[in-house]
């Protein structure tokens, strides 16, 4: 019981950290001014343009497509595999669990195995590329230590532990509803929580920012309509 | 100066775009350009050298640029260091050195940016590579922040829009706010102010130069092509490079536009006040100076009773004025609003042909083989008419309308994509010859083989900063020094005189 109540408090604080943490960030980059504007040409000439290119960016990576085949085929396959996990997951946190959510699961599953692919390209070209060599610090390869752990250890408890998940759910439902229920305490189960913990944890003081960040790039973000509108913020409002 | 001590990079035959080069670190730590002499940085209002406590000074300056700019405070967050842009800088390919990255480049101010303002970089600074900012520190920042000529390429291709430029600006800005300027920019700007052109020339020299240029011109065509200055109640103030009044090949530049207002019938005056489209203070990152810069340019307008204003072929220029002017000394309401204010002296150009005000004659051209090199801020940085990408379009349909020779070079170096010419961004200088003979490479690969293939004898930009450096760089790859041509000497090579009247 011990380690259920340890797990709950610590899931709290993380959460409190991940929501706090990335709300404050977004806060700070929204409320930093951009005193000139510097979109990157060619740019849309309006505000839904931006939209579009931004569209074209979340969902495919357009830049990083023409930029570098290798990183956008891992990169992508991370991310949107990470994002059908990410979703297969929700299944813990509902009852019911909602039509699509039940819908995606076989995908969800074999999801894993692409996050995994990608996680291990990424990661080789940090070894291999005498380029991506040089600029790779030690968090970096944390980093994907970390995911590519998160990914091996819910891998672990589906095909090796074989916990009943039912226990796990009941868990994580009575986190949300503050009715704590005890955790399974599989080795498996410890480890992907803490792992999950770790990220909450880190993602507002780490290059996981990138995900807000995007989309306050005054470079992808800003309309080119310097000449017909007159923009002024920061030291130029002045 | 020492005649240069370094090999020019190899062309291969036949090859669109350079090879993936091997990172070799250090090859160009040893190119440190001229730094600025107590009396060029004080006369842009910083502290003339390295003050007392400089590194406390730096790291408060920096937090300042960081709270005033969101392009910098994202910036400096979202890097993911994946790879992308590691073989996208010019400098890169054409050195080696693996600080001439842009994500390495960066890194030299983030992890500055790491150790004195974010939680990791405060706590655990090996962890995320956060480092001090001692004086090795420093020195690597002078030397490797004047090898990025703020070209944005890498911008292009990043996943998250990191612009280096940005980044660059910024360490610039920091180095000079504690002392550390860079002697190129820094005398140049205080040239401005204090006389209004980068080159110094006082208002007597100009007129005499122009005056010059008219009874030039009425030798060669017999007719008076006028090209007025100080001219009050004209239509049109000209705002361009001062390089186009006695360098070649600007100077033929300067001749086209002046056919072009002579047979539109349209008046026109440049302004002895206002002699100079260049506005250094974006390189170095000066929020005062450029403003103050771009003002002489609004009280010119003012003072003449222009209706309009066109500028002149120039890159960064044509970058400050596109995008930051509006910003900086608008809003333009007493220029005529049924044109864009500014006007590019290409666009200006183009409508007419559009309307059928120009009499081309294109066999005028006819032993020219032309290509265009896409400026970088042109391309990436600004617009021309009303269409995304309007910057790339214009120009090749003002070409093809006065020549009947026009071949692009590969796509992967044109358009957004276009290389640097080796020498923007406040790097045209003799002291950082080695570095723009080697970045300008990447260009040089490319127009080699439009040379082979199409035959091509004509290289066209819209820039003076990539006219000067393509003269000088040109012949370091075996091409011809005179190659390298404005756009408007094509035009006004064209343009019948006398056939409109």
């Amino acid at each position: 019981m011990i380690l259920s109540v340890v797990f709950a408090l610590l899931f709290y604080a993380a959460t409190i950290l991940l929501v706090v943490g990335v709300a404050r960030k977004i806060a700070v980059y929204a409320r930093t001014p951009a005193p000139l504007k510097i979109p990157v040409a060619p740019a849309p000439l309006t505000r839904a343009g931006v939209v579009w290119r931004m569209t074209k960016e979340i969902t495919v990576f357009r830049s990083l497509f023409f930029s570098n085949k290798w990183i956008w085929l891992f990169g992508w396959m991370f991310h949107v595999a990470l994002a059908l996990v990410l979703a297969r997951h929700l299944r813990y946190f509902t009852e019911p669990v909602w039509g699509w959510v039940a819908l995606i699961q076989p995908f969800g599953k074999y999801a894993a195995f692409a996050m995994i692919a990608g996680l291990a390209g990424l990661w080789a070209r940090r070894f291999l590329v005498d380029r991506v060599r040089y600029i790779t610090s030690l968090s970096d390869h944390l980093m994907l230590a970390l995911l590519m752990a998160i990914a091996l250890s819910g891998l672990g408890i589906k095909y090796l532990s074989h916990t009943d998940i039912v226990d796990i759910k009941a868990y994580m439902l009575g986190l949300m509803y503050f009715d704590w229920q005890p955790l399974p305490a599989d080795g498996f189960v410890l480890l992907h929580f803490s792992l999950v913990i770790t990220l909450m944890v880190v993602f507002p003081i780490s290059k996981l920012l990138h995900a807000p960040g995007m989309f306050f790039a005054p470079t992808r973000t800003q309309v080119d309509d310097a000449r017909e509108v007159r923009h002024t913020a920061g030291w130029t409002a002045e | 100066m020492a005649k240069a001590t370094f090999d020019t990079p190899e062309l291969k035959p036949h090859q669109e775009v350079v090879d993936l080069p091997t990172v070799k670190p250090g090859t160009m730590h040893h190119l440190k350009t001229f730094p600025a002499k107590p009396v060029h940085n004080e006369s842009i209002g910083y502290p003339g050298e390295l003050v007392d406590d400089w590194q406390d000074k730096a790291v408060q300056r920096l937090g300042e640029l960081v709270e005033g700019s969101k392009a910098l405070r994202v910036f400096l967050d979202t890097c993911v260091k994946c790879g992308a842009c590691t073989d996208k800088c010019h400098y890169f390919l054409g050195t080696q050195d693996p600080n001439n990255m842009p994500v390495a480049r960066q890194d030299l101010l983030r992890s500055v940016y790491r150790r004195y303002f974010t939680f990791a970089g405060k706590h655990f600074p090996k962890l995320v590579g956060a480092k001090d900012f001692d004086k090795p520190m420093l020195d690597d920042w002078y030397n490797y922040f004047h090898q990025c000529s703020q070209c944005r390429r890498c911008s292009v291709f990043c996943p998250y829009g990191i612009d280096t430029a940005e980044i660059s600006m910024a360490a610039r800005e920091v180095m000079d706010s504690i002392g550390v300027g860079q002697k190129y920019c820094n005398e140049i700007l205080g040239k401005v102010h204090k006389v209004g052109n980068n080159l110094g020339l006082p208002e007597p020299a100009l007129v005499d130069t122009l005056e010059g240029l008219e009874e030039d011109v009425e030798e060669d065509t017999g007719v008076l092509v006028r090209f007025p200055v100080d001219q009050k109640g004209a239509d049109v103030l000209l705002i361009t490079p001062s390089a186009d009044f006695f360098a070649e090949p600007h100077i033929d530049g300067l001749i086209g536009y002046g056919k072009v207002f002579h047979q539109a019938g349209i008046s026109w005056t440049l302004s002895s006040y206002a002699s100079e489209a260049a506005n250094f203070s974006m390189f170095i990152g000066s929020a005062d100076n450029l403003k103050k810069t771009a003002m002489r340019i609004r009280e010119a307008a003012l003072e003449l009773g222009v209706k309009r204003i066109i500028v002149g072929e120039c890159g960064h220029a044509w970058r400050v004025a596109y995008s930051f002017w509006n910003t900086l000394i608008g809003p333009f309401d007493f220029l005529d609003p049924k044109y864009p204010v500014p006007q590019h002296i290409v666009e200006f150009t183009y409508d007419l042909i559009q309307r059928g005000a120009l009499e081309l004659d294109k066999e005028a051209n006819d032993h020219r083989r032309i290509t265009f090199h896409d400026s970088c801020n042109v391309a990436r940085a600004s617009r021309m008419g009303n269409i995304p990408g309007g910057q790339f379009i214009l120009p090749r349909e003002v070409i093809k309308a006065a020549a009947n020779n026009f071949f692009d070079m590969a796509p992967d170096t044109i358009h957004e994509k276009t290389f640097c010419c080796g020498g923007g961004g406040g790097l045209l200088t003799d002291d950082l010859m080695e570095l723009r003979v080697k970045g300008a490479m990447p260009r040089m690969q490319a127009l080699k083989q439009v040379v082979e293939e199409n035959d091509v004898n004509t290289l066209v930009a819209i820039c003076a900063i990539c006219k000067t450096q393509f003269a000088k760089v040109l012949p370091y790859y075996q091409f011809d020094s005179h190659m390298i041509t404005s756009l408007h000497e094509v035009v006004g090579d064209a343009i019948q005189l006398g056939a409109k009247e």
